[in-house]
């Protein structure tokens, strides 16, 4: 969720280049329209959506019998450029791309963990997003203006379903495995209980069976400062100019909730952005503030506020037992895949008690599981940072699949 | 000292019936496990809690819990293994009363085994030296022993009779060998015992 960028590697050369023996390389996107006039996607909210287009990235090869593919899941900041140098940042306008990999190069590639001279790896944009599947800043073709409030409320299990669409696209029958963390973590749980014929395995990182009512509460306030941004002018921003620091703002906020006290102790403490001294000024004055600014700014220029509003809100509504009465055991009663669930110690978004919650549920049916919670102070982000641990972990569990 | 020469690992192996479903408790790197798994086609499911154990049994391909026995394990259902197993774990536990007890509530069968504190080889070190032993089976220092629960066959047998445990193997062992337990003698002759336990059936 947090750019790697700015917190993990500092140096352009802790990427592994588009030439090295362990990266995908170059990479495109490609599109595929998923939902037309006569085959409309039905949503949760009740509506049958369409046109549905989907962008998505795939590495590695599909076997002769379609036995290998791996869907991997981005969350609620992501896009489907998961590994890889994207050849066409600046055909697409996506400056951003071009100093950096896709999302989860660490673990997506040959000789990683999720090892593309082994597995079809495939990664799709989800519904809402604003990386090239439909969203909120694409145009109605009823209204031939962007959708902005206008868009279906979406959920978890709509992009669940929207998934199974390009999994039939590509003639898949059934996944090696889907994985994602966080949000996509959760998009992984959501596909081993609502389509438990389709996967082999499922692996969950960082992720709970719904958000803690702390989680919707910092939601609520990011949307609200999006929301109350004199610009948002309730969604129709395209032709004036973005809520810029309503978002900005919402991302400050998001981006304290994927650190930890630790981490904040440790990479900024109480310094003080220039020298040891005090400024006494109001403005940017501590490195934590500038710090969270940049992420800020940042943010602003690679996302849509639309966006931003609805995929927190599907990170809300998402509840795997909602109706089974609350009762996790009963709704993991559905999973035939294998589950791999990680937490990270100090993930208070996602706490690990949280992602154990899951693991009890499929041993109360006595089906096996894998949980491990594995030691780190990077919070919530442990999921994109820690890659060191997690990388044998979901290497081993991959092969055993 | 490698997990894989030793004498209850392959002896539980034997004992485990193919097919069947095992809780390994306590699982380490997972090798008895994986080994059932692969040559006795068992269901498996470990519980471990070291993070590192809990890593390397993963790369030993076995589903394993992160979990605390210590806190028992109501994630558990009742009868819902074939064989509970806790290899040479129960002298390090906190609470080795409620893991038996979890033990028998979970397992048809459970399968336990623990150095013999009255071994010969043990307290007669302890009497000569006047200091706490060094064996193959206790392999600590007084000041880093993980084993905070030390007993005898005694011990273990008066736990049995008092509780509604049923007997239905013994075994004693050290290094390479097993045999099955002689009574007495096994008192002060055996260095490990492993039991085969189950909840006698009351009325």
């Amino acid at each position: 969720m947090t750019d790697p960028l700015n917190v993990c590697l500092e140096k352009k050369s802790d990427y592994d280049t588009p030439g090295s023996l362990h990266s995908v390389g170059w990479t495109r996107p490609k599109k595929v329209v998923l939902a037309d006039s006569s085959n409309p996607m039905p949503l949760d909210c009740g509506v049958d959506f369409y046109p549905v287009t989907v962008e998505y990235e795939t590495y590695g090869t599909l076997s002769r019998l379609k036995d290998n593919a791996v869907f991997i899941i981005h969350a609620l900041s992501g896009d489907a450029h998961a590994a890889g140098w994207d050849a066409d940042w600046e055909k697409d306008n996506r400056p951003w791309r071009r100093d950096r990999p896709g999302w989860w190069d660490q673990m997506i590639g040959p000789g990683k963990a999720f090892d593309t001279s082994k597995y079809f790896i495939v990664c799709a944009n989800l519904l809402g997003s604003c990386y090239g599947t439909t969203g909120p800043w694409e145009h109605d073709p009823n209204t031939g203006k962007p959708y902005a409030l206008n868009f279906p409320v979406v959920t978890v299990e709509d992009w669940v379903r929207l998934q199974v669409r390009l999994q039939d696209y590509f003639g898949i029958e059934k996944l090696l495995a889907v994985a994602g963390g966080s949000l996509g973590g959760q998009q992984a749980l959501a596909w081993a209980i609502n389509y438990p014929e389709r996967i082999r395995s499922a692996i969950v990182l960082a992720a709970s069976a719904r958000l803690t009512a702390q989680g919707l509460a910092f939601n609520a306030v990011g949307r609200q400062a999006i929301m109350n941004d004199p610009f948002f002018r309730n969604g129709n921003y395209y032709d004036t100019g973005p809520p810029a620091n309503g978002l900005e703002l919402a991302r400050m906020l998001g981006h304290i909730t994927y650190l930890s006290n630790q981490s904040m102790e440790g990479k900024f403490g109480r310094r003080f952005q220039n020298g040891s001294q005090p400024c006494y000024r109001l403005n940017n004055e501590f490195s934590v503030e500038s710090y969270l600014e940049h992420q800020g700014r940042a943010f602003v220029k690679r996302f849509d506020a639309n966006s931003y509003l609805y995929l927190t809100r599907a990170m809300d509504y998402y509840d795997a037992a909602a109706s089974d009465g609350g009762d996790l055991a009963v709704t993991c009663a559905a999973i035939k895949a294998r589950l791999l669930l990680i937490a990270y110690s100090s993930d208070w978004l996602y706490p690990p008690r949280d992602t154990r919650a899951i693991a009890r549920a499929m041993l109360a049916n006595d089906k096996p599981v894998s949980y491990i919670e594995i030691p780190s102070d990077y919070g919530h982000d442990a999921f994109l940072l820690e890659a060191g641990h997690t990388m044998p972990l979901v290497e081993s569990f991959l092969k055993k699949v | 000292m490698s997990k894989n020469i030793r004498w209850d690992h392959s002896l539980i192996f034997e004992l485990v019936a193919p097919g069947s479903s095992v809780l390994d408790l306590g699982c380490g790197n997972g090798e008895l496990l994986a080994r059932l798994i692969n040559e006795k086609q068992v269901r498996g499911q470990a519980v471990e809690a070291d993070h590192n154990q809990v890593s390397a049994a993963f790369r030993n391909g076995v589903a394993v819990y992160q979990g605390d026995l210590d806190r028992g394990l109501p994630e558990f259902n009742s009868k819902s293994f074939d064989y509970v197993i806790l290899e040479k774990t129960l002298q390090v536990l906190r609470m080795p009363m409620l893991v038996l007890e979890e033990m028998l509530r979970i397992g048809r069968e459970c399968i336990v085994s623990f150095p013999n504190f009255n071994y010969n080889g043990v307290v007669g070190k302890l009497v000569q030296s006047g200091r706490m032993p060094v064996t193959a089976s206790l392999p600590y220092q007084w000041y880093d022993t993980p084993n905070i629960h030390l007993f005898t066959l005694h011990d273990f047998l008066d736990w049995i009779s008092d509780h509604q445990v049923e007997m239905v193997d013994g075994f004693a062992g050290g290094g390479l060998n097993y045999r099955p337990l002689v009574f007495p003698d096994d008192s002060t002759e055996a260095e490990e015992l492993l039991f085969l336990l189950k909840q006698k059936i009351k009325g």
